[in-house]
């Protein structure tokens, strides 16, 4: 507690060795964890969720925290600004197209341009998809965009970066999906509609 | 595909969706939200839902738990829909539960079957749903149930089936590395799988591997080099082209491997120089990816084996980052020019201008990258400068989390280059008022240090201007409502030991504001044990310097009050300055002496004085001492010492670590209860140790004198530690703090036994002090063979205490050098012209002030050497800071390649020698220094950071202004 000195009195030397231990980095790495991606938010100009995606394990209340510190965070920044934000020691890059902002929350040491790309080429995969994409197509076809996305990132990392592979992928899914939508119309849909 | 409903979901649905969408508030959404939740709860739980239904009911969980709610009641019918036929609605469970589900759920275990067997599926599409759940939810436990399929899946003639069985393989080996380790050379096989796609995933696994363990991958550099050469020239199919840029990613990816690999390894690195060089050529400058292609190329050749050729060009790209409009580029200018100032720091001065905009920026995020900069290019000559700014930023923010991170960054920017003890003690209080709850406590220990030991050099005055301006400050922020805790300490401290030491305030002064902190902050105990133990010594000093003590109402009144606290703590500390204020003058001097928290101790390591007693006491016919480890029986000293641990568990509320050994009785009252203080042993296992081995000390020495013992074990208590935090610190502080006081007056042998713990205790530290001790040596002796160039002065400074605080050996040095300091401060000054010897510390104190912005890049940048501004009032001492710098300059210049640092501050100069160097470097900067700028800037700067990065390594801290190197150079 008192500040003492072993025979440094006269050495000018002032500070303990221990001091060093006390400076470690101040950064918190809630996970610790070499993926790039930890999450993925998209959010409305209002604050709305439209799609979440989470690589790391945040239980449902720091997901809605963090939901909340970031909307805060981003949607208050004026235009032509740095798409990048620090945020509890992680970083956070975003970009907004027409009124929807698309955020990943990636480590400090991260390549921002790449990941704004990243987002890019989601978007540009969505455009191609849905035929010139607007936000309403993925406030109600948000388990497509959860589809696609999953053709793009795989747990935090960049798994395709070939558009026309994604595009051919979803594309063989969806021709199965649409199989079996016409099955499911013939019997089920008809019975469902029916007793409703 | 209509933006509506295009995919046959129910009108429910849509209307719900619509609902949301409209909500005016969030309490109107959640009202929505909840309400749907009533209602999938009563559906889901139907009979005979039709799949598709449930499939919808899956699909409107995913989107309440979207919204922040929890849907866990459906998580089961989630992992029920993964079972079924049909990929339509598989996949959809898929979806749902990795959305769901964290990997260490519980229903995962219900999953992974369904996994097994769709991994085995003749359906593609079906494996690569499974794959994709594979990646989220399999955890170490359920690793081995799906790792032989997934293995036989990276042979898939799918491409598709490959890459996610990589990044599923990727994925197990950072949940558990241990698992696949039999299986890392399956990624070395897929990088030259056909597919650009697998090649591209299997660089994310790679990339791990290698940054991990860089030595087993080196034979991989030929293929990456090769893969990276083919693909910047545009050898991969078209799919992979991004905005005409040929697919920038796996470049990306690459460039960030080869980082690792040519980290520090001239030969790897040798390999890459031509592709990074053609890439950051081609690299098209006008698209994002283009720029972030460039951005990964300067990180590589500031992380590979320096090449000339690419660093001009990767500072060429960082000019143009920053001479950008767009902030994104402006910031990674920032990043870059911070990566690369590592290895050529003069860049940094060419970017002054821009890197002050950044500063003035309002994009905090810009802001604060620059600041990350200025703190990678402090040093002794800009620390203030850029420490005022930080401060005044940090002010100015609520974000807690940076908040910590910006303060703890003056500290450690302050301890290290303090131009001066006054100008660290403003800076710390600045620092503690506006974020001293987030600072770590052991700088406020620090700045007690501080300020206790004052300057280093044997000048009574500077110290006690010190104390005064210290005492001063104090005494003005002291009344300011919300100071924190740890801040508040330190006043008091401070405030007890020098509050009436110059005669400027009256006693009774400072115990009133002390006492005004004890009651202002009656819910804080440390702080009020700061307070009594301050008063406590205001008082004493009062009675031995012979005045009449009268204590103010409020401080009896305090003082009443917490003898009978709930904390035994405050407590003991009331009753003791309730005896103590009762001693005479003679006692009291004894008790607390003044200033003596600097006195140094020496430390008998074989206890030699305590031979004459226990000599006596065997032929009065006392057991020899017996070594723990020879002992059969259970002595009663164990035994007491398992009573007392007993005791201390009784304590049921106290929840910290060991305290300090402490009488039972609260007051100090004659020697009847002298054995049972003496008893107790501390209850600190390694203490009891070491109280064993110390063969001087026989058990039966609580027979010891009465009343020396007493009178120092009231000593420990009063100056013992006041607080419960960081009990490690806080233990050997406050021992060594009683033998302070309690050793300069020489004891009689009553004091034995307390002395005998401290003293091994003393040793224990000494002993962990010694390899860094050592290490300091060698970096003093060693640490300028690192540096190609010249030093700056502070870290000219740092090798000194360096070489004196290694006491034994170079006490003599010190000695002599001490003797001869005299004339060299007064010679010195006069000997370099005086431009050189402004080398930017009188500018920057000048520039600080003022708001001109060219200033201020003088003090950040260090634009020195334009000798108008030549401060000759400037201190002596500081003027023997830049006669050292010259003196090893001179060594260093012309030779380019060792900086005989080492030579010079430990091998004794005469001071001719010195002034020769001198005059030698005069000649040096007129004919090397072309511009005399850039060479004299650089290497400051790339010297401060290099004595970073070794201080960092060290774990030592520098300080600066100290005088000790000069008297080597001259000794």
């Amino acid at each position: 507690m008192i500040p003492i000195s072993r025979n440094n009195k006269n050495s000018g030397h002032l500070f303990p060795l221990i001091q060093r231990q006390i400076l470690s980095p101040p950064l918190i790495i809630i996970i610790p964890s070499s993926k790039m991606i930890h999450f993925v938010l998209l959010i409305s100009r209002q604050g709305k969720v439209r799609l979440t995606k989470w690589y790391s394990p945040y239980s449902q209340k720091e997901r809605s925290k963090v939901i909340r510190e970031l909307s805060s965070l981003i949607l208050t920044r004026a235009p032509r600004l740095c798409n990048f934000v620090e945020w509890r020691g992680f970083k956070v890059v975003y970009k907004r197209y027409a009124s929807l902002y698309f955020c990943m929350c990636i480590n400090q040491d991260d390549n921002e341009l790449e990941v704004l790309e990243i987002i890019h080429h989601y978007v540009e995969i969505l455009d191609r998809y849905f035929g010139s994409v607007c936000e309403l197509d993925l406030i109600f076809n948000f388990h497509k965009a959860y589809f696609i996305l999953d053709e793009i990132l795989i747990a935090g990392e960049l798994q395709e970066s070939s558009k026309k592979t994604v595009a051919r992928l979803v594309a063989a899914q969806d021709s199965l999906v649409e199989a079996a939508k016409e099955q499911a119309n013939s019997v089920s849909f008809i019975i469902s509609q029916a007793t409703k | 595909m209509g933006s509506q409903g295009g995919f046959g979901q129910s009108k429910e649905f849509l209307d719900l969706i619509k609902s949301i969408g409209e909500a005016r508030s969030k309490a109107e959404e959640d009202r929505i939200v909840l309400h749907e939740i009533e209602t999938l709860k009563r559906r889901i739980t139907e009979p005979d839902i039709p799949k598709r239904k449930m499939k919808e009911y899956i699909i409107r969980l995913v989107y309440i738990e979207m919204l922040g709610h929890d849907a866990a009641f459906g998580y089961i019918h989630a992992v029920k829909m993964t079972h079924d036929d049909s990929l339509l609605l598989k996949r959809t469970g898929y979806l749902a539960v990795t959305l769901f589900l964290n990997e260490d759920h519980d229903l995962i275990i219900l999953i992974v079957n369904t996994i097994q067997k769709d991994l085995k599926s003749d359906n593609f599409l079906v494996v690569c749903a499974a794959l994709n759940a594979v990646c989220r939810l399999i955890n170490e436990e359920t690793i081995p149930a799906v790792l032989p399929q997934v293995v036989e899946l990276l042979g898939h003639s799918k491409e598709a089936v490959r890459k996610k069985a990589v990044m599923a393989l990727h994925r197990f080996h950072q949940r558990s590395p241990s698992s696949v380790s039999h299986l890392v050379s399956n990624f070395r096989k897929r990088l030259c799988d056909n597919d650009p796609g697998v090649m591209g995933a299997t660089l994310c696994p790679l990339f791990d591997l290698v940054s991990v363990d860089v030595s087993t991958y080196k034979d991989l550099v030929v293929s990456f080099v090769s893969i990276l050469k083919q693909v910047a020239e545009r050898r991969l199919p078209k799919a992979y082209d991004y905005h005409q840029m040929p697919a920038p990613f796996i470049q990306i990816k690459l460039l960030k491997i080869l980082a690792l690999l040519g980290n520090g390894d001239k030969q790897a690195s040798g390999q890459m120089y031509t592709v990074v060089g053609d890439i950051m050529r081609k690299s098209d400058t006008t698209s994002n990816i283009g720029n972030a292609i460039l951005y990964e190329c300067i990180c590589c050749v500031a992380s590979i084996f320096p090449n000339t050729k690419l660093l001009e060009a990767a500072a060429d790209a960082i000019s143009k980052f920053l001479k950008s409009d767009s902030h994104n580029l402006k910031y990674m200018g920032i990043d870059a020019l911070g990566r690369l100032i590592k290895i050529s720091p003069d860049i940094a001065e060419q970017h002054q201008l821009a890197v002050i905009d950044c500063l003035e920026d309002p994009d905090d995020t810009l802001k604060r990258k620059t600041f990350e900069l200025l703190y990678k290019m402090t040093k002794s000559s800009n620390v203030e400068v850029i420490v005022d700014r930080m401060i005044e930023y940090m002010i100015n923010i609520n974000d807690n989390h940076y908040k910590t991170d910006i303060a703890s960054r003056c500290v450690e920017l302050a301890e290290q280059f303090a131009p001066s003890n006054h100008w660290f003690i403003q800076t710390m209080n600045k620092v503690f008022e506006h974020a001293g709850d987030l600072v770590n406590i052991k700088v406020a220990h620090n700045l007690m240090r501080l300020i206790a030991e004052g300057f280093g050099e044997d000048d009574d005055t500077a110290d006690s201007q010190l104390r005064s301006s210290a005492v001063d400050s104090y005494l003005r922020i002291v009344g300011e409502p919300k100071l924190p805790s740890a801040f508040l300490q330190v006043i008091c401290w401070v405030l007890g030991e020098y509050g009436t030491a110059d005669g400027k305030y009256s006693a009774s002064y400072i115990t009133g504001k002390l006492c005004d902190v004890a009651e202002a902050h009656s819910s804080d105990d440390t702080v009020k044990a700061y307070a009594v133990t301050a008063l406590m010594k205001i008082y004493s000093f009062e009675i031995a310097a012979g005045r009449q003590v009268d204590v103010l109402p409020e401080c009896q009144s305090l003082i009443e009050d917490l003898s009978a606290s709930s904390s035994t703590d405050l407590q003991q500390r009331a009753y003791e300055l309730q005896a103590v204020i009762r001693l005479d003058a003679q006692a009291l001097e004894n008790i607390l002496p003044l200033d003596a928290s600097c006195e140094d101790i020496e430390v008998d390591k074989g206890l030699s004085f305590l031979n004459s007693y226990v000599q006596q006491s065997l032929e009065n016919g006392a057991q020899p001492y017996i070594p723990e480890s020879a002992r059969s029986g259970v002595l009663n000293i164990s035994n007491l010492r398992s009573h007392d641990q007993h005791e201390t568990s009784g304590h049921a509320l106290r929840f910290e670590a060991y305290e300090l050994p402490k009488p039972a009785m609260p007051t100090i009252t004659p020697a009847s209860i002298l054995p049972s203080t003496e008893l107790v042993p501390v209850p600190e296992p390694s203490y009891m140790r070491e109280i064993h081995q110390t063969p001087a000390v026989p058990s039966s020495s609580h027979s010891g004198s009465a009343e020396l013992k007493l009178r120092l074990d009231g000593v420990q208590k009063k100056w013992g530690k006041p607080t419960y935090s960081s009990p490690v610190q806080s233990t050997s502080n406050s021992d060594s703090q009683k033998t302070n006081n309690g050793a300069a007056q020489p004891e009689a042998s009553g004091s034995i036994k307390q002395k005998a713990r401290d003293v091994s205790h003393d040793v224990k530290r000494q002993e962990v002090e010694v390899p860094s001790e050592k290490q300091r040596l060698a970096a003093s002796l060693f640490g300028g063979a690192f540096k190609s160039e010249k030093r700056q002065p502070a870290a000219g400074n740092r090798g000194a205490p360096k070489a004196n605080n290694n006491s034994t050996e170079n006490s003599h040095i010190t000695k002599g050098a001490t003797s001869s300091e005299p004339t060299t401060v007064k010679t010195t000054p006069t000997q370099p012209p005086p431009d050189l010897l402004d080398f930017g510390e009188s500018t920057v104190t000048s520039s600080a002030p003022s708001m001109d912005p060219f200033m201020q890049l003088e003090g950040l940048v260090d634009v020195t050497q334009d000798g108008s501004a030549v401060n000759s009032g400037s201190v002596a001492s500081k003027a023997s800071d830049f006669m050292s710098l010259y003196g090893e300059m001179s060594g260093s210049v012309p030779s380019n390649l060792v900086d005989p640092l080492s030579t010079d501050s430990i091998v004794v100069n005469t001071s001719s020698d010195l002034l020769n160097a001198s005059n030698n470097f005069d000649h040096g900067a007129s004919v090397v220094a072309q511009p005399p700028q850039s060479t004299n800037k650089g290497p400051n700067l790339k010297d401060a950071l290099q004595k970073d990065a070794l201080v960092r390594q060290m774990g030592v801290t520098p300080t600066n202004q100290n005088p000790n190197l000069f008297r080597d150079l001259l000794g």
